[in-house]
C-alpha cells in the first residue's frame, strides 16, 4: 500500500445520495433500454450477483465475524450486520417454514427509494431494488449457500412492506460436516 | 453515510454495462456523462432546498464556488481539491483533484488509456451549472490528477460581465 492510511481512512465512507441516485440513473437507463420489465429485473439481478459475489469479501473482512452454524444465524448475520454495513438500515427476519430454511427480511425503510415515489403506470412490474436480491444471492453463494432470494411484497407496488425472501436450498443435514 | 465499497461495486458494473453496449472510448465517456446527468439534475434540487434555501447563485464565481465547497462536500465529502480559471480564456474554469472518488478503484488498461471515468463527474458538474442557470461543456482530463473542465457558453459570461457593471 503506497498510500498513506489517513486520507484512505476518512475515504471509506461516501453520501447515501450520491449512491442512492447513481442506482436510480442506472435503473433509469435500464428502463430506456429494455422494453419489458422482466428483462430490467434480470439485468439488475445478475448485476446485484456480480457485486455480491465481490462485496462478501470486503464484508468478511471488515465485519470479522465467526462462521454461521445455522440458517437462522446467516439471516440475522445478513439482516443485522451486513444490511446495517451496507445501508445503514436493519431489517427484522422471521421464519417462514417448519424446515427452517426460508426466511424474509422486513425492511421498513428501504434507502434505495429515497427519491422514488411510485414507479409509472408503464412499468408496473418492475422490481426496483432487485439489485439487492442479486446481490445477496451472489454472496451467500460464495460462502456455499445456494439460495434463492426474492421479492415478497414492495411498498413501490402498494404493499404495506418491503419484503425479501431469501429460500435456502440445501436441507440442514447437509451441514453438519462442517466443523 | 454509506460505504465506498458498495458505490464503488455499483459504479463498476455501471461501468462494465455501457463497455458492453458502446464501440469506442468516446462513446462510452459519453454514456457515463449521460448517467452523470441524471444524478447532477436531482442531487441539485435536493442540496440546494438543504444548503441554500430561497437563494440562487447569480454570478459565475459563486456557482463555481458553490461547487467546489457544498456540492462537492455533499456528493464525495471533501472539498474539490482546485478551482482555477484559465489564463488566456475568460470562459474556461478547471476544477481539479489528485483523487477522484469515482477513480478510487479504476484501473484503466493500456489500450483505453484515455479513459477517465471522471466523465460520470464531468457530466454531473455540467447538469448541475446548466439546471442553475450556467449553461456550459464540462469535461473530464487527466491533469494534474483530474481536471474537470468547465466551458461556459458566451451568453453566461456576458451577463455576468454586465452584471458586475451595476
Amino acid at each position: 500500500m503506497s498510500r498513506s492510511p489517513g486520507r484512505k481512512q476518512e475515504n471509506h465512507k461516501i453520501s447515501r445520495e450520491l449512491f442512492v441516485l447513481t442506482y436510480g440513473a442506472l435503473v433509469a437507463q435500464l428502463c430506456k433500454e429494455y422494453e419489458k420489465d422482466e428483462d430490467v429485473n434480470t439485468c439488475l439481478d445478475s448485476m446485484g450477483y456480480s457485486i455480491g459475489i465481490r462485496l462478501i469479501d470486503d464484508f468478511l473482512a471488515r465485519s470479522a465475524v465467526k462462521k454461521c452454524r445455522s440458517y437462522s444465524e446467516t439471516a440475522d448475520m445478513i439482516a443485522q450486520v451486513a444490511f446495517k454495513m451496507y445501508l445503514g438500515v436493519t431489517p427484522s427476519v422471521s421464519c417462514s417454514s417448519a424446515t427452517g430454511n426460508v426466511f424474509s427480511l422486513i425492511l421498513d425503510k428501504n434507502p434505495l427509494v429515497d427519491f422514488v415515489e411510485e414507479l409509472p403506470p408503464e412499468r408496473a412490474s418492475l422490481c426496483y431494488c432487485n439489485l439487492l436480491c442479486g446481490v445477496i444471492r451472489g454472496a451467500l453463494e460464495m460462502v456455499h449457500l445456494a439460495a434463492e432470494v426474492t421479492f415478497l411484497q414492495d411498498r413501490l407496488k402498494g404493499d404495506a412492506v418491503t419484503e425479501i425472501g431469501i429460500t435456502f436450498l440445501r436441507k440442514p443435514e447437509d451441514r453438519k460436516h462442517r466443523r | 453515510e454509506l460505504s465506498l465499497a458498495a458505490f464503488a461495486l455499483l459504479f463498476s458494473e455501471l461501468v462494465q454495462y455501457c463497455q458492453r453496449r458502446v464501440g469506442s472510448v468516446a462513446e462510452l465517456q459519453e454514456r457515463l456523462a449521460q448517467l452523470g446527468h441524471h444524478v447532477g439534475l436531482r442531487a441539485l434540487d435536493a442540496l440546494v432546498a438543504r444548503e441554500r434555501p430561497g437563494r440562487r447563485e447569480t454570478k459565475v464565481l459563486g456557482v463555481l464556488l458553490f461547487v467546489k465547497g457544498p456540492l462537492w462536500r455533499a456528493l464525495f465529502g471533501h472539498d474539490a481539491d482546485k478551482l482555477e480559471q484559465a489564463n488566456d480564456d475568460d470562459r474556461t474554469f478547471y476544477v481539479i483533484e489528485r483523487e477522484p472518488l469515482v477513480n478510487t478503484f479504476v484501473s484503466v488498461p493500456r489500450e483505453n488509456s484515455s479513459l477517465n471515468c471522471a466523465a460520470f463527474a464531468a457530466g454531473l458538474l455540467e447538469a448541475v451549472l446548466g439546471a442553475s442557470g450556467f449553461p456550459a461543456r464540462v469535461s473530464a482530463h487527466w491533469h494534474k490528477g483530474t481536471t474537470l473542465m468547465i466551458k461556459f457558453d458566451e451568453a453566461v459570461i456576458a451577463r455576468d460581465k454586465s452584471l458586475e457593471g451595476r
